[in-house]
């Protein structure tokens, strides 16, 4: 364990220039498994360290205890190709899987990949891993798609190394508050800057095909939705009606917003098309209709409304009609997220014990609780539906936290001034 | 302490907001210096310094805050008073306005406290308007708990924050 968290602390300080959070690993009640990720065969001065990145990124996992490199000085050569493979020696380092790999650099800046990962208890290849960049800015997210096909073969659950996080972070800046909206790796590497103001930015939520975001900004001192092109920076100023605009939630074949609007009266939620803006009310109560989620079969959405005296989730079909009560725990229940399978629905409960994350099977109703309070909030399903990301209120700030769906492995994510409100990003589209 | 140190930062931030927006009319531009008197911490900066031009003058600062409960947006009996001197300035003056800017804590998801914010904000237009004020006088607004004046995480902070502040226009 604390060779486990040597390795931890390194990886971090000397990745600590480019990353703007600093992710730790906090809890893991499964046991981790032992994996060594040899340095690959590649040449000096090139963009980025292939293997290591693999290894930190199984390490961060929490299901994996990535061997030092230091403890592979024994090796000598260490292996890059199957002949090399001394299953014996990796055994008595305790190791169960093993991990080489060539990469050859090609004209442009690009480069390819292959891996291999090895069973060494039943002494055999059981995967060759094969990923290419085409210029060096590719070279970190190739290694993420290696990593993320390793885990997939040893853990079953497809991996979500090679994704996208955006969040929005809050700094004091010569005495003003500065909100800021960031696209980064799920590593905390490689961050962009979305937008920043000076009045509050919030509700980040990326397009079923992770090319556009919408979110909700005040500049100009009143709520209004964007939908931005990140890769390019285009922007439009989707909604700016008077009263609330936000909580935006797309379909999922994008063609559509479902938002908050009050400019009829009071909060209550609309379908909006995307392309020409017509619009359709969906909810029209006295109550505070908010915060909607629309089902992976685009069929159900799912929303915040405080109709019955406090705030509880309700469904309904995005066509209109009757309105569902869902939950019926805790004092109040706020902000549910669809897991991207369509299973699960994310939320915050509220009980003695604060603001917890809560996870609530959609079939049967029954919710459980995954985080320890007292102020989360802000559940964003990672695209594998394995893994929640949501805000915490940590000891300096609010931070970002992940937990597991099974609740074994959770993470901090930290950031020197506020962070929250995170948005994890579908998966890239091949 | 701490927290009155960051109280002084966000009020000193707030004041710079309210005084930068006041740039179309006749507002006082020193407004912000009065504003940070450590001796009234519990009142809002936001507010619009008098005009002069009426014979009934926009309540002060220190009377132009509305304060709630924990989610909640009913009218407590101490508002009445900051109710009344603001149903009596936009009656006396039918050409004046005043923007009712609603505010929660920090507790609950963001999303849910702007819409909390702006049913606080109904709240005191409901009630100017039994007063007598025209609805086309008053403008609501939100900022759910986007705008705290006081950043501790305890109830001393959250009083403080749930609120709507009455600001001239």
């Amino acid at each position: 364990m604390l060779n486990r968290l040597l390795v931890a602390c390194l990886a971090f300080a000397s990745l600590a220039v480019q990353a703007d959070l600093d992710i730790t690993v906090v809890g893991g009640a499964k046991r981790a498994q032992p994996i060594a990720v040899v340095p690959f065969s590649q040449g000096p001065g090139q963009p980025a360290d292939v293997a290591a990145i693999v290894a930190a990124d199984l390490d961060r996992s929490g299901q994996f205890l990535a061997l030092a490199r230091n403890d592979m000085k024994g090796f000598d050569p260490l292996p890059t190709s199957e002949p090399q493979v001394d299953y014996r020696t990796w055994r008595a380092l305790g190791q169960e899987a093993l991990v080489i790999g060539n990469v050859q650099a090609l004209p442009g800046g690009g480069a390819k990949t292959v891996a291999e990962l090895y069973d060494v208890f039943r002494t055999q290849k059981i995967l060759t891993v094969e990923a290419t960049a085409t210029r060096p800015t590719e070279w970190r997210s190739m290694a993420h798609k290696v990593a993320d096909q390793i885990y997939e073969k040893l853990t079953g659950t497809r991996g979500v190394f090679d994704t996208r996080i955006a969040y929005i972070t809050s700094m004091q800046v010569s005495g003003r508050r500065q909100f800021k909206l960031i696209w980064a790796d799920a590593d905390g590497e490689n961050p962009r800057e979305i937008a920043r103001s000076f009045e509050p930015l919030l509700s980040p939520a990326w397009s079923p095909d992770g090319k556009r975001i919408a979110y909700v900004t005040f500049e100009g001192g009143r709520s209004k939705i964007i939908i931005q092109t990140p890769a390019t920076g285009d922007y439009v100023t989707f909604l700016g009606e008077k009263g609330i605009n936000s909580a935006p939630a797309w379909t999922p074949d994008g063609s559509r917003l479902v938002v908050t609007l009050s400019f009829q009266k009071n909060s209550d939620l609309y379908v909006i098309d995307v392309a020409t803006k017509s619009r359709r009310r969906l909810t029209d109560s006295f109550a505070i209709d908010t915060s909607p989620t629309v089902s992976p079969d685009g069929r159900t959405v799912a929303f915040l409304s405080d109709r019955s005296g406090s705030a509880q989730i309700y469904t309904m079909s995005i066509d209109g009609g009757e309105a569902k009560r869902l939950t019926f725990e805790g004092r109040r229940n706020e902000q549910p997220r669809f897991a991207p399978d369509g299973k699960t629905l994310a939320l915050v409960n509220y009980d003695a014990s604060g603001y917890r994350i809560g996870l609530v099977d959609v079939a049967s109703g029954v919710m459980r609780l995954v985080s320890s309070g007292p102020l989360d909030e802000g559940p964003s399903f990672a695209p594998n539906s394995a893994v929640v990301i949501y805000t915490r209120q940590g000891g300096s700030g609010a931070e970002l936290a992940t937990v597991s769906t099974d609740g074994s492995v959770r993470q901090r994510l930290r950031h020197t001034g506020d962070v929250r409100e995170p948005a994890w990003a579908p998966y890239a589209k091949p | 302490m701490l927290n009155n140190k960051w109280f002084a930062c966000a009020t000193l931030a707030l004041a710079a907001v309210a005084t930068g927006c006041s740039s179309t009319g006749d507002k006082n531009a020193n407004g912000s210096a009065e504003a940070v008197k450590p001796t009234t911490p519990s009142q809002g900066s936001a507010a619009a310094a008098p005009s002069g031009k009426t014979s009934v003058t926009t309540p002060a600062s220190t009377q132009s805050i509305v304060y709630f409960d924990f989610d909640s947006s009913d009218l407590k009996p101490e508002s009445k008073d900051v109710v009344a001197a603001w149903a009596k300035y936009l009656t006396a003056n039918p050409t004046a306005k005043a923007q009712l800017q609603g505010n929660t804590d920090e507790r609950g998801t963001r999303e849910y406290n702007l819409a909390l914010g702006e049913r606080r904000s109904a709240a005191v237009s409901s009630a100017l308007q039994s007063a007598g004020v025209a609805a086309s006088q008053l403008e609501l607004t939100s900022n759910g708990e986007e705008k705290p004046v006081a950043l501790g995480h305890d109830e001393a902070s959250w009083s403080q924050n749930r609120r709507v502040e009455i600001v001239g226009q």
